[in-house]
């Protein structure tokens, strides 16, 4: 760090807080995308809206290769099973951002087919409503999951401590 | 009214066609049908018939689906639909079926598009088709239990699905035939996969990279449409419409409410179907940049996803300026729409008109013509029109393959006679076919709107009949009938006359069919819908055998599969 005359300085902060302030600003989002809200997820991440500005644009289909799950659309029975299975291959730490309402709470599905919230079976850290939450609403969520990554109050902070 | 009542004083035309036809129930329905009603034991004679006398000639089968009537002696209704490509009639086959014992021929070997309905039929209502190739369930999952569509079948009734249930077709364990030659191996694309856009899944048997056998599995997003709309009224199933095809959803809405105005004997006013034209044809337009992009991405082309990508925001724009969603818009009502456009709406109009053409032609300069472009689609995916005629393939796909069947221009609905336009197509049925016909869709698209903004006339949105839309707010306060009116159709809802009906528009994929049935409540009996990309997507695993994967990958996005509206 320089000051203002030209000479350096020293910053001091704990080690947790440095990773954090990392971790919050590289995200690399898993887009579990199934119906129209990975739509809106899609023009989240392109030109006009640009969540690169923020640091999560890193799109990888990969579990292995990225920490934030981005559950957009419904869940059906028939899909939570891979839904589960592709949560437990990401490396830690992970964050659940539960995006639209039928991620959330089955939305206006309230049927035999569907899961009613993805927090039936994996732990979520930032629910965004809307049907589909606009791009902006969106970006909100993800805003506040870094919020909540640098004051340590994410699921996965919970569970670890 | 009694919409499907049979019209006593003509006789159908088509009935000396038929075998035995004196003794066959034949009747013309109010919506336009030729309605049949047959046992099982004369369905196959009188399918076989009905496609292959030249008089009758119904080379595409639409649909078929079943409905449960818990009340009648017999108890499930099978219903087929089918059309006449050159003959321009419809047909309607009913087979009632007893409860105890609810089978009926299949009819997979007339039409091979009867392959996915009949499966879906067996799933939800529990109809068996004897000699169907491959009867298991389709669109719920392998640990679900009972028949969903049932009248008797709880709409909150779960079951759950773990890991080491999911499907796995029996042949993959079978031994492969040249497997002392070759190294074959069996590998799983999706439900979850960047190619796939969206929740599909196939398995494939490859030799070296060749794929030699195929089967897909769908429903992963199987949201319940049909059952959900059992329990709303008529009004409140437009929201649910939505969420068939989410890429162009403006199309299902004003789709769904042209079928029940049809039940109903209503038409919108001038300026709501004009509004309608112009909102469908960006919002196929939508869908057609949304279909291209994902083609062009899959075999590496990632800039004119981009290059698409711009426009689309901006009709979305349009679209949240007129209804306050982007993406959902719920827009259309029954009757008309929910409210006028915004003032500025001819102004939007006109800039995106001048704007949108841009994109196009960037995207056909760069892409047409490229080596590599052409290399990875040419060829590839191909289809004769009388294969995907059998499919019961409709729309952009069918067109490909050299059939000029464009609903607005077979059975206009909402003024499309008043419009000029090209119906394009092409004749070598493959990827790059389907790439070509779409984006010259787009620009007749364009076509469309522009003589729709200049000719769009001042009036009311919405139709003045109370048995369907709600007076204005002002009249409700000041005047008793209007307040009655009000009061009736929020309690009661929208009472749709007895009956059955089917009602076809030209969706973004094809013939997008909504089969209603009510029985006079408030609520829909029945509604079935015919999503084209599920009689598109079934003949994919048959496409697949003898191409290589990335050319499985090309050969997906082309067909546009949107999983909304292929699982409901």
């Amino acid at each position: 760090m320089r000051q203002p005359d030209g000479s350096s300085a020293l910053l001091t902060t704990r080690l947790d807080a440095m990773l954090a302030w990392a971790r919050k600003n590289s995200l690399w989002p898993l887009p579990f995308g199934t119906a129209c809200c990975a739509i809106e997820f899609m023009s989240t991440v392109s030109s006009h809206y640009d969540l690169a500005r923020f640091g999560a644009e890193v799109v990888r289909f990969s579990p292995r290769q990225s920490d934030m799950m981005i559950v957009a659309g419904t869940i059906t029975d028939k899909m939570a099973p891979v839904v589960k299975r592709i949560y437990d291959q990401m490396a830690e730490p992970k964050y659940v951002v539960s995006m639209g309402a039928c991620a959330c709470t089955g939305g206006f599905y309230r049927a035999y087919h569907v899961v009613q919230g993805v927090d039936e079976f994996i732990p979520v850290d930032v629910y965004v409503p809307g049907c589909p939450p606009t791009p902006e609403a969106l970006m909100e969520g993800i805003f506040k999951l870094q919020q909540m990554i640098q004051a340590g109050e994410t699921q996965y902070d919970r569970l670890k401590s | 009214m009694t919409v499907s009542s049979p019209d006593a004083t003509a006789p159908n035309p088509l009935v000396r066609f038929l075998p035995g036809g004196e003794d066959l129930d034949v009747a013309t329905s109010a919506d336009g049908f030729t309605e049949i009603t047959t046992d099982r034991s004369r369905l196959i004679e009188v399918l076989r018939a009905l496609r292959d006398r030249p008089e009758l000639d119904c080379n595409l089968l639409l649909d078929v689906c079943g409905v449960d009537y818990p009340e009648r002696e017999q108890r499930y209704e099978v219903v087929y639909h089918l059309t006449s490509l050159d003959k321009s009639h419809r047909v309607r086959v009913r087979v009632p079926v007893d409860e105890d014992d609810p089978r009926v021929p299949t009819a997979y070997g007339l039409w091979k598009a009867a392959d996915w309905f009949e499966r879906e039929a067996w799933d939800l209502m529990g109809i068996r088709f004897d000699g169907h190739p491959n009867l298991r369930r389709i669109l719920t999952h392998e640990a679900f239990q009972g028949h969903a569509l049932r009248k008797d079948y709880d709409p909150e009734k779960r079951w759950v699905l773990t890991e080491n249930e999911t499907f796995v077709p029996d042949w993959v364990n079978e031994p492969d035939p040249n497997e002392d030659q070759f190294e074959t191996q069996v590998i799983n694309i999706g439900p979850s996969h960047p190619a796939t856009h969206g929740t599909l899944r196939v398995v494939a048997r490859l030799d070296g990279e060749l794929i030699t056998r195929a089967e897909c599995e769908i429903g992963y997003l199987h949201r319940c449409f049909e059952k959900m709309s059992e329990s709303h009224g008529w009004a409140e199933v437009i929201p649910y419409t939505d969420r068939l095809n989410y890429c162009s959803s403006m199309i299902n809405g004003v789709g769904y409410a042209l079928g029940v105005e049809q039940m109903l004997g209503i038409e919108a006013p001038p300026r709501a179907q004009v509004v309608r034209v112009i909102l469908s044809e960006f919002s196929r337009l939508m869908d057609h940049a949304v279909c291209l992009g994902a083609t062009l991405v899959d075999v590496g082309a990632l800039t004119n996803f981009w290059y698409f990508f711009q426009p689309r925001e901006e009709i979305y724009t349009l679209l949240e300026a007129c209804a306050g969603g982007r993406l959902t818009v719920s827009y259309a009502r029954i009757g008309g729409l929910a409210h006028d456009v915004p003032d500025d709406f001819e102004e939007q109009v006109r800039y995106l008109l001048g704007h949108i053409p841009k994109f196009i032609n960037d995207v056909d300069k760069l892409v047409t013509t490229n080596r590599i472009f052409r290399g990875r689609t040419e060829g590839v995916g191909a289809l004769s029109a009388e294969e995907a005629l059998g499919w019961g393939w409709t729309g952009p796909c069918l067109r490909a393959c050299g059939v000029p069947y464009d609903l607005r221009r077979a059975r206009p609905y909402m003024g499309y006679e008043n419009y000029e336009f090209d119906i394009p197509i092409a004749t070598t049925g493959d990827s790059y076919a389907r790439y070509l016909v779409r984006l010259e869709e787009m620009r007749q698209s364009l076509r469309i709107i522009e003589q729709a903004i200049d000719n769009l006339p001042d009036g009311p949105v919405i139709t003045d009949n109370h048995h369907a839309a709600l007076p204005p707010k002002p009249k409700v306060y000041s005047e008793m009938e209007a307040l009655i009116w009000h009061f009736k159709l929020i309690y009661e809802g929208i009472k749709v006359p007895a009956g059955a009906s089917y009602s076809a528009t030209e969706g973004a994929n094809g013939e997008l069919g909504y089969y209603l049935v009510s029985d006079g409540t408030g609520k829909p009996y029945r509604i079935k819908v015919r999503p084209p990309c599920f009689a598109v997507f079934q003949a994919y695993p048959h496409m697949l055998e003898g191409h290589l994967v990335p050319d499985a990958i090309a050969i997906l996005s082309s067909l546009n599969i949107i999983a909304g509206e292929l699982d409901r």
